[in-house]
């Protein structure tokens, strides 16, 4: 169900040619081209209109990767860790985007800390995707600062630093949508990617990505090997778009069912445990406990469908700002006369 | 008579109750009190009244940085003559705050005049001023019945006090006060009425007068308003249709942002439906509200932020990318003095050179020098169209002194022109074309065609990178892609100088010498000018620039003179580095320095003493 069908165009009649981009440039096997690969699938299968995307990256062998998919779309590679103000901005200037932020693990959580954190706080209509491989791939193999303690540098110097996890931090910051997933599991990531894009504020996404280059040895704890070895999914993803009135059949109490703000439905298939994506603090927990476990928790970690998103409280107009005709954004000559007269 | 000063002194024979002739019109007051006591209500109430007396008038807040405590004073200017910078020179104390008294009382020139709080004994202290001692506390009294509002109100009785000595019509005194309060605080406005009656009797009663100075009344500030320039630079955008603002508070910016939220919601929020055509944000820091602006011009709103020194500092990266990704914005840098802690709350023209050349790269900005809150509030509006005209950042520089203080000013002029929108195409305008090259000069002025995110046409879309790309937006690191990107960068900056404002220029009978200078310097050297003429008979003809990149015209003038006097409130003549950028060799060589750089706003003594200097060792 949540495949994608193998039909020739999509309901606008788009090819999947027509979601792609210009030629990757990143190295062979890296984690980051199977999420471009993933992310046109997605905005393919969900029919999203290439010229309504805004696609916004900040500096990084990640960020490169908005040029390689929706080539139709407007693209904007700024800065290292400013992804999150140059995104928002897009959105106050016209809220009818559809806005896809790629960063990395470095850009993220170092140098762009301050304005992810904050990014979270507002919440924002977007999705925000971290490629998350524990290095520096475009500066060639420093850690990050989402490197586990112990896991090691190419050389073998180990990392003594705590890690920093962004879903955490998602969570404890009130984010409205936050999920995990990994570059090689096409299948969760693929229906987790449509399910942002039904998301109606922040919807961010860690994904484990390993780089080929300078992080997929045996020391490392982003590596293909470990991943296959200590991913472990909460949940089994359906995903149902709003454009498709199916049922899903499951028993009593094997599912979670939640409904998008678009419409489009998750079906949630219980595995090992019962995984409650309603509650952030049994998200954190799980969070914790995993990491002490050193499994690496899959799936949609938390999601908060009815959330105010920022574009709502600021109560800005439904018609984007940046086409406003004069006549609704220069008040009168009446208007300037009256406010002159206050300071007579 | 009993308050007059007790023993006669045997210093100099001063006898401050001897008759004087009478000084019209031509004074300065400054009143001494500490930050947070509440005086600003007063003090507006006294400069308003002069004001509407028809005198010309400015009034100057030097305050610290802190919310209460240290000392703080405020000075007016009234002036016949019209000039409205800063007088070194004060005529009048009004001495309020104890801990600074004594200093303030021996810093005054012999003949001045001081209203003092009876209990710090004053006219103790020096015997050749004239010395009007107000027992403040036994007046508030009667006058305030509330015991924590009586720190306020007692100020108002210094407004009384002064209309009673100064001869202010006390009927002006009355209407400044109660727009001053405006209506909504009637209770308060009566209280401090009483307050300045009280003042006005105990002065008429108790305090002769023995000093020269007066008011009369004039005609001179007919349908003038008094506005400050934060005020007026907010009003600019408002009506420029502003629709993204994204800022991180800093003095002397933050009343501009606060001003512009009060406006945009006066004037821009639907009535019916409630929405508004703007967007506002309080960043987490500069980083993110210079980011957001970019972010919103690259989508097509009119972007901006406001902010001072350290505020640029923290921008630069953000100001790189949009001159080479070519993204318009407005900043208005309402400049401070310095880094850290030290002097936020003073004011200097320390921005220039940093903003013109603003981020690391080959990058130029065009900079507004508005010296009034006329020019703060055409030139913030026009930015907004210089901006998106040319697809780049656009600077703004004010001052605290220009900012935060109030003045005097003509009515603004509603926008002449419709807004403009620059070089956008529509998806008629990519089917008619069949497409586009992003960094293409096509109508040969160095700016090229954009299109906005969400344009409905599958030729709109473009990737926007810093410099790594081609005319047709495609990544490239070739060198001939870069260096011709660089050249058409630099066309784009000549076509930018020709839309920028001309220069003030006044020429002068029989001057060898000129003056060159900008923003608030203006009403120092103008001054500066008028004393060397009737002091030293040194004729100055005067260039004031308006912006950067600066008009042509300034060849001519340099040219035409044997020295060029550049006149800053800053230590590195900022704007002498620019113009050393572009003039000759033979100009450059003319070019003088004159920096003042203490914090407070420029005064016509300081810039007529270092030309006079320079001009005597020149002619030795
Ligand atoms: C202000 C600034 N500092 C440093 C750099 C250099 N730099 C480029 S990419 C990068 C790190 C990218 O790491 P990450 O975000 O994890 O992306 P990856 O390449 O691993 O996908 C750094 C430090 C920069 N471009 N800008
Ligand atoms: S260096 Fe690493 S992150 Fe960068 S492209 Fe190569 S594999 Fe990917
Ligand atoms: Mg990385």
């Amino acid at each position: 169900m949540s495949t994608a069908p193998v039909k020739k165009t999509n309901q606008l009649g788009f090819e999947i040619l027509d979601y792609r981009g210009s030629k990757t440039t990143l190295c062979a096997g890296c984690g980051h081209n199977a999420i471009t690969e993933r992310l046109i699938e997605a905005a393919w299968t969900m029919g999203v209109e290439p010229w309504r995307v805004a696609k916004v990256s900040g500096i990084g062998c990640s960020s490169k990767t908005p040029a390689y998919f929706l080539g139709q779309s407007h693209g904007f590679n700024a800065l290292h860790g400013r992804a999150p103000a140059v995104a928002t901005g897009a959105m106050l200037a016209n809220q009818t985007l559809r806005c896809v932020v790629v960063s990395g693990d470095g850009d993220t959580a170092s140098i762009g800390m301050g304005q992810f954190i904050h990014m979270l706080r507002r919440n924002p209509p977007m999705t925000y995707i971290i490629e998350n491989n524990g290095v520096y791939g475009l500066t060639k193999g420093q850690f990050s600062a989402t490197a586990d303690i112990g896991s090691t540098l190419k050389n073998g110097t180990p990392n003594h630093l705590a890690p920093i996890d962004c879903c955490q931090l998602a969570l404890e910051l009130g984010a409205t949508f936050v999920a995990r997933s990994f570059s090689g599991d096409k299948r969760q990531l693929s229906a987790i990617l449509k399910a942002c894009m039904g998301h109606n504020g922040l919807a961010v996404v860690d994904v484990i990505s390993p780089c080929t280059t300078f992080n997929d040895h045996s020391g490392s704890t982003k590596s293909y090997s470990y991943m296959k070895d200590h991913e472990e999914p909460i949940h089994d993803i359906d995903f149902v778009p709003h454009y498709e009135d199916i049922a899903v059949e499951y028993e009593e109490g094997a599912a979670r069912e939640v409904t998008l703000h678009d419409g489009s439905r998750l079906v949630l298939r219980k595995l090992e445990r019962d995984y409650d994506p309603s509650d952030r603090l049994h998200a954190l927990q799980a969070l914790y406990a995993a990491a002490s476990a050193r499994e690496v928790l899959t799936g949609i970690l938390y999601v908060e469908p009815a959330r105010e998103n920022l574009m709502e409280s600021l109560k800005v107009s439904a018609e984007p700002l940046a086409t406003l005709p004069e006549h609704l954004v220069r008040p009168g000559p009446e208007a300037l006369e009256a406010v002159v007269e206050e300071f007579r | 008579m009993q308050a007059t000063p007790t023993a006669p002194s045997p210093l100099d024979g001063f006898d401050s109750s001897a008759p004087r002739t009478p000084i019209v019109n031509d004074f300065s007051i400054q009143v001494a009190t500490a930050n947070g006591s509440g005086s600003q209500t007063s003090n507006n109430v006294l400069m308003r009244s002069i004001f509407q007396m028809g005198v010309p008038v400015s009034g100057k807040n030097l305050f610290p940085s802190n919310i209460a405590g240290l000392p703080t004073w405020f000075t007016i200017r009234a002036s016949r003559h019209g000039y409205i910078g800063r007088k070194k020179e004060i005529d009048f104390l009004v001495a309020m705050n104890p801990e600074s008294a004594r200093e303030d009382v021996e810093s005054l020139a012999p003949g001045a005049a001081v209203v003092f709080d009876e209990p710090l004994k004053l006219d103790q202290v020096r015997s050749d001023l004239h010395f009007y001692p107000v027992p403040f506390d036994k007046l508030v009294g009667p006058v305030c019945p509330e015991a924590k509002l009586r720190k306020l109100v007692r100020n108002m009785i210094y407004t009384g006090v002064m209309a009673h000595l100064l001869g202010i019509e006390i009927e002006e005194v009355r209407r400044a006060l109660f727009k001053q309060f405006g209506e909504r605080k009637r209770k308060a406005a009566e209280m401090n009425w009483g307050a300045v009656l009280a003042g006005q009797e105990f002065a008429a009663a108790n305090l002769p007068k023995t000093d020269p100075y007066r008011v009369q009344r004039m005609e001179a500030t007919h349908g003038r308003i008094i506005i400050d320039g934060n005020t007026a630079s907010a009003l600019g955008c408002v009506f420029a249709g502003v629709t993204v603002l994204t800022w991180y508070p800093i003095t002397p910016s933050s009343s501009l942002a606060e001003a512009l939220i009060h406006y945009l919601e006066k004037l821009r929020i639907d009535s019916e439906t409630g929405r508004r055509t703007f967007a506002i944000v309080q960043a987490e820091d500069e980083l993110a509200a210079i980011g957001m602006a970019i972010g919103a011009g690259w989508a097509g709103a009119r972007a901006m932020t406001c902010t001072s020194g350290p505020g640029i500092s923290l921008m630069s990266e953000f100001i790189g990318l949009g001159y080479y990704a070519e993204i318009p914005a407005v900043v208005i840098d309402v400049q401070r003095a310095g880094p850290s802690t030290g002097l936020p709350t003073r004011t200097m023209q320390c921005d220039t050179l940093p903003n013109a050349v603003l981020s690391h790269g080959d990058t130029m900005h065009p900079v507004y020098f508005p010296s009034s809150p006329e020019e703060c509030f055409s030139m913030s509006h026009d930015a907004f169209d210089l901006a998106e005209g040319f697809q780049t950042p656009v600077f703004v520089n004010t001052d605290l002194d220009l900012g935060m203080n109030n003045w005097m000013s003509e009515p603004f002029a509603y926008p002449q022109t419709p807004i403009d929108r620059g070089k956008v195409l529509s998806p008629e305008d990519l089917e008619r074309l069949g497409g586009f090259a992003r960094y293409r000069d096509v109508d040969g002025d160095g700016v090229c065609y954009r299109t906005l995110p969400g344009t409905n046409h599958a030729a709109a879309g473009y990737f926007t990178r810093g410099t790594g790309h081609n005319d047709k937006a495609g990544y490239s690191e070739r060198e001939d892609d870069f260096a011709n990107n660089l050249d058409r960068l630099r066309r784009k900056f000549e076509s930018i100088r020709a839309a920028l404002p001309a220069p003030e220029i006044q020429p002068r009978e029989g001057a060898r010498i000129g003056m060159v200078y900008y923003g608030t310097s203006r009403y120092a050297c103008e001054e500066a000018r008028d004393q060397l003429s009737a002091e030293n008979g040194v004729e100055i003809a005067l260039f004031r620039a308006k912006a950067w990149p600066f008009d042509p015209v300034l060849h001519d003038f340099c040219a035409s003179f044997e020295r060029v006097y550049v006149v800053e409130q800053n230590r590195d003549a900022q704007l002498l580095s620019l113009m050393r950028m572009e003039l000759s060799a033979e100009s450059i060589a003319k070019l003088r320095k004159v920096n003042y750089y203490g914090g407070l706003p420029l005064d016509a003594r300081t810039v007529s003493d270092a030309i006079l200097a320079q001009e005597q060792e020149a002619a030795r």
